[in-house]
């Protein structure tokens, strides 16, 4: 007979309600007229996710031990609540932007099926307690999201950005195997805590084999991440990905990718604290080197917010790196800005693509400040915020982040990052610049559709939650930051 | 109410900015609600005027409120006035009055962003002179920078983005080496509270601080972004900026540097004040060559802030008091001269004096504000800027006979570009843009303007309500010794 563990349903509850809505997605699908298929598939995924989120809040409130639960390969604690939450409201917020955008109207059922399916991948992604459950988890949100790059069929770049993502993922994931295969091979264990018991029972530290396995999972977590150099495929898939995927990407794979990295690192690799803080502040220089002057002369802004997401890997990195408390503490409160702001801003664009229907460059996004408020002051505070300016949560997050960098004692860290932040400006500001400072008219680019643009409900709530969450964080940090310190408790830091 | 006084004059302006921003009003009635929150906020300065405890002793300043904001790295809403720096405060809610009832007259596009950002602009001043907290006080003086890029990139002149990249480049750069200090100086120290911080005698810190002020004062030779900002502006946000905005510079100077690095800042004196001194005279040889009112300013401008710098760096109470008191003179005549700026290339619509001059006759308001800001401006005696900068002199007197020379030197440059500059524009032939039918100053330009220099004759009459009520208490110097604590 097998021997069953006992399996803590509550502990899974955010996977489930998200795979749940992702199933009843695909019956919504082939059961409904299709009048009605759109809003009732959006509506289930909204629920999915609505339920994952309240399932991960019960979580958090409930698991203030840490706890490894079903043969421990699921972590029940803190952590992994609160970045379930950040994942599936992040979800929440992608339903919204993508309700009305102009996917093809026989795939709509799968397209929100693929999406509650990915929320709950990531969030058992972020739970995942072993190498198993972290490879299971890794591949069924990347398989979700290589399908939804490519879901629109008809765009050249959409299936070019699936089978970019598809292919260099596919790397990623490979590498990230091996290197887990590695490991298990020096230490014959599978679950993070093991392996640091047996790390330091069978005196393992100097084993090549364990070394190198570390280095290999610590660039498959990288590619997720898109950190240099490792960032190879961000701007060319995040460019030709329908803009909602996109949004949703960039704010919750980065979130699952960098609270994985963070519990494996600390958790499974303690006694290597020395060398993978110095191996992830050399992904920091780089990312933040390669994202903020490649994106200095890109005149497309999805293209930027790509390389600019590559940098904010690269910022948040920095609290991977500082290796203590106060890090684990900056990379959770950073990540609520952050992901509010990336799904905000992509929001903003697609709502200018749907406009245009064209590409949104920085030229013909001219005027459109003055078209949009709503959508301008947002955008405009997602820029102040990835820039670090007062009055949103980037720069909140931006103090933490290199206040734990100072803490380390690397001050020269807390240099390369302000460096950085004001290499950032320029582009960032070129973004506000062309929206509120060249009008249309004058650039003569803009040929006028006529009509008022469309009213897109779904996707103006969208993007006023981010932008409340954005500005929000900067007033209300005491808040934030009790629950990403009782999140950052659970992990050995 | 007395201890609410602080927070209501920072926070009244941010909401007053919220309101505008949100209603859906018309022009007319966002600028008079604009105009209406910035008279309410000179009011309650006022009114905090006359329950300030000017001769307060003991720990804290007038109006304390103390609030904790994230408690993990001790970073609180702290806020409060010294006695030099609520003048300071005084100075930005007047000029803020004024700017904002000069562009309610003069109209600008788009009003309720326009005047949001406005009073969103007095807030950010009034929170850089009344924060008491490290953190506070830098993200004021970022939050400073949010509004003026918009408002000179929105509605500058032709040349307004490249002013504004340049200014914002260049003002980043120096703050985000503040912000790398702050937290440095913040997390050694266990708080970021200014009043429980203890000094420090790090070099690298001073100068991380130091260089940002001196960027947004400016000081030579960081001062490459002043031309373009000054020239671009819409002549009321000139005003701001070079009234203003520069001013948060100085109180940096003296509640930073001063107060928290005693030792970095005698070492680093002589320096400084080499620069101070090579910006007043170099600022003052370019105010002479420029071709244009508002080059003249602009430069002028560099100069005085180089003689306030002086003042500050000389580093005893005769030169903070004249260095406050100066500021406050500088303020407001260089506001004025904005104004007048702007009046004349309403009129005109240009500014450069090859086709300028001759507008004194029949134009008696315009001539008499002119005259009576650019005499006051090249400091004769009895005015407030001869006090001002005969204390800032006798300061640095201490220091070096020289260094009260190179001063004096610069005095008598701004003598020689001042006169220039209203001879230009009023006397000499009337040039090929001044046809009869321009106009003399209307009544609301007039009523703004007057009520400006009204503000500098009455500091003429008495200085000392400044210059005596800034830092000394007594005979000695407690307030400055309070400082560095």
């Amino acid at each position: 007979m097998i021997h069953t563990p006992s399996v803590d349903w509550f502990a899974l509850s955010p996977s489930l309600a998200a795979l749940a809505a992702g199933g009843l997605c695909l019956l919504v699908a082939v059961l409904t007229p299709r009048w009605l298929l759109r809003p009732l598939a959006a509506f289930t995924c909204a629920l999915g996710c609505l339920g994952a989120v309240v399932a991960a809040a019960l979580l958090y409130w409930r698991s203030a031990d840490p706890q490894g639960v079903i043969a421990d390969a699921v972590s029940r604690d803190r952590l992994a609540a609160l970045a379930q939450i950040i994942v599936a409201g992040s979800g929440l917020l992608a339903v919204g932007i993508s309700y009305s955008s102009r996917t093809r109207q026989e795939h709509v059922g799968e397209y929100y099926a693929l999406l509650a399916t990915a929320v709950g991948g990531m969030a058992f992604l972020v739970s995942a307690n072993n190498l198993m459950t972290l490879f299971l988890g890794l591949e069924w949100f990347s398989v979700c999201l290589y399908v939804l790059c490519a879901v629109e069929i008809d765009v050249v770049a959409s299936l070019e950005s699936g089978l970019k993502y598809l292919i260099v993922g596919g790397v990623g994931s490979a590498v990230l195997l091996f290197g887990s295969a590695l490991i298990y091979g020096s230490t014959g264990e599978l679950g993070f805590r093991a392996i640091a018991d047996a790390t330091r029972a069978q005196h393992l530290e100097g084993d090549a084999l364990l070394l190198v396995g570390l280095a290999m999972l610590l660039a498959g977590l990288a590619f997720k991440a898109s950190a240099a150099p490792f960032h190879m495929w961000t701007p060319d898939v995040y460019e030709g990905a329908p803009s909602p995927v996109t949004a949703f990407m960039s704010a919750a794979t980065k979130t699952v990718a960098l609270v994985l990295a963070m519990r494996v690192l600390t958790v499974a690799f303690p006694e290597k604290e020395q060398l993978w803080t110095v191996a992830v502040a050399v992904l920091v220089c780089a990312s933040l080197a390669v994202g903020n002057l490649a994106a200095l002369v890109q005149r497309r802004v999805k293209r930027l917010l790509a390389y600019s997401s590559i940098s904010h890997a690269g910022f948040m990195l920095i609290a991977i790196a500082a290796g203590n408390q106060l890090g684990g503490k900056a990379l959770l409160y950073y990540l609520v800005p952050y992901s509010a702001a990336s799904l905000g801003a992509f929001a903003v664009v697609a709502a200018r693509e749907r406009e245009l229907d064209a590409a949104v460059t920085l030229d013909n996004l001219a005027g459109f400040g003055w078209e949009r408020p709503l959508l301008g002051v947002a955008m405009f505070s997602f820029m102040l915020g990835f820039a670090g300016f007062p009055l949103t949560g980037g720069f909140v997050g931006k103090f933490y982040v290199f206040s734990a960098a100072y803490e380390r004692g690397w001050t020269w860290l807390v240099i390369v990052g302000v460096v950085a932040t004001l290499v950032s400006l320029y582009y960032y500001l070129a973004v506000i610049r062309a929206m509120y400072m060249r009008p249309a008219a004058e650039l003569g680019l803009l040929a006028p559709i006529g009509g008022a643009p469309p009213r897109e409900i779904m996707l103006t709530a969208s993007v006023f939650v981010a932008l409340v969450v954005n500005v929000g964080a900067f007033f209300a940090v005491q808040p934030i930051v009790d629950l990403a310190k009782n999140a950052a408790a659970s992990i050995p830091l | 109410m007395t201890g609410w006084l602080a927070t209501i004059l920072v926070v009244l302006p941010f909401a007053g900015a919220l309101v505008v921003w949100l209603l859906p009003l018309n022009r007319f009635a966002a600028g008079s609600l604009a105009l209406l929150v910035a008279l309410a906020e000179v009011a309650f300065w006022i009114n905090a005027l006359t329950r300030m405890d000017f001769d307060r002793a003991g720990s804290t300043p007038n109006f304390d409120q103390h609030a904790t904001w994230f408690s993990d790295l001790h970073v609180s809403y702290h806020v409060g006035f010294y006695a030099f720096s609520f003048w300071l405060a005084g100075l930005a809610v007047v000029v803020m009055a004024a700017a904002i009832a000069y562009a309610f007259w003069a109209g600008r596009e788009r009003a309720r962003a326009y005047f949001g950002l406005m009073l969103f602009l007095t807030g950010a001043v009034v929170g850089v002179f009344a924060a008491q907290d490290l953190l506070l006080f830098y993200v004021f003086f970022e939050a400073m920078l949010i509004p003026l890029y918009v408002l000179i990139g929105v509605w500058g002149g032709p040349g307004r983005l490249g002013a504004t990249v340049k200014f914002v480049i260049y003002t980043m750069a120096g703050s985000l080496l503040m912000l790398a200090a702050v937290i440095v100086y913040g997390l050694s120290r266990g708080t970021f509270d200014l009043i429980q911080m203890a000094p420090s005698g790090s070099h690298w810190l001073f100068l991380g601080f130091a260089i940002a002020f001196a960027v947004k004062a400016p000081l030579f030779p960081l001062h490459g972004w002043l031309p373009d900002a000054y020239r671009e502006s819409p002549p009321e946000v000139a005003a701001v900026l070079s009234g203003v905005v520069s001013k948060a510079a100085i109180f940096g100077f003296i509640r930073i540097c001063f107060g928290k690095f005693p030792g970095p800042f005698d070492d680093f004196r002589v320096w400084i004040l080499a620069l101070a001194v090579a910006g007043l005279v170099y600022g003052s040889l370019l105010a002479f060559r420029a071709p244009d009112v508002r080059g003249v300013i602009a430069y002028s401008s560099l100069s005085q802030m180089g003689l306030i710098t002086i003042g500050v760096f000389a580093g005893n109470a005769a030169g903070f008091s004249g260095a406050i008191l100066q500021s406050v003179n500088h303020g407001l005549i260089t506001a004025t001269l904005f104004l007048l700026a702007g009046a004349i290339e309403r009129r005109l619509a240009t500014g450069e004096f090859a086709r300028l001059g001759g507008m004194a006759r029949g134009r008696p308001a315009l001539a008499t504000v002119l005259m009576a800001t650019g005499v006051i401006a090249l400091a004769v005696p009895g005015s407030s800027a001869f006090a001002g900068e005969f204390l800032i002199l006798a300061g640095i007197f201490s220091t070096g006979w020289g260094w009260t020379l190179a001063g004096a030197t610069g005095i008598v440059l701004a003598a020689m570009y001042m006169l220039r500059l209203i001879s230009a524009v009023l006397h000499e032939q009337p040039g090929r843009a001044v046809s009869e039918g321009v106009l003399d100053l209307r009544p609301a330009e007039l009523g703004i303007l007057a009520s400006l220099v009204g503000c500098l004759l009455a500091l003429s009459a008495w200085p000392a309500a400044i210059s005596g009520h800034s830092f000394e208490r007594s005979a000695d110097t407690p307030v400055l010794q309070e400082l560095v604590r």
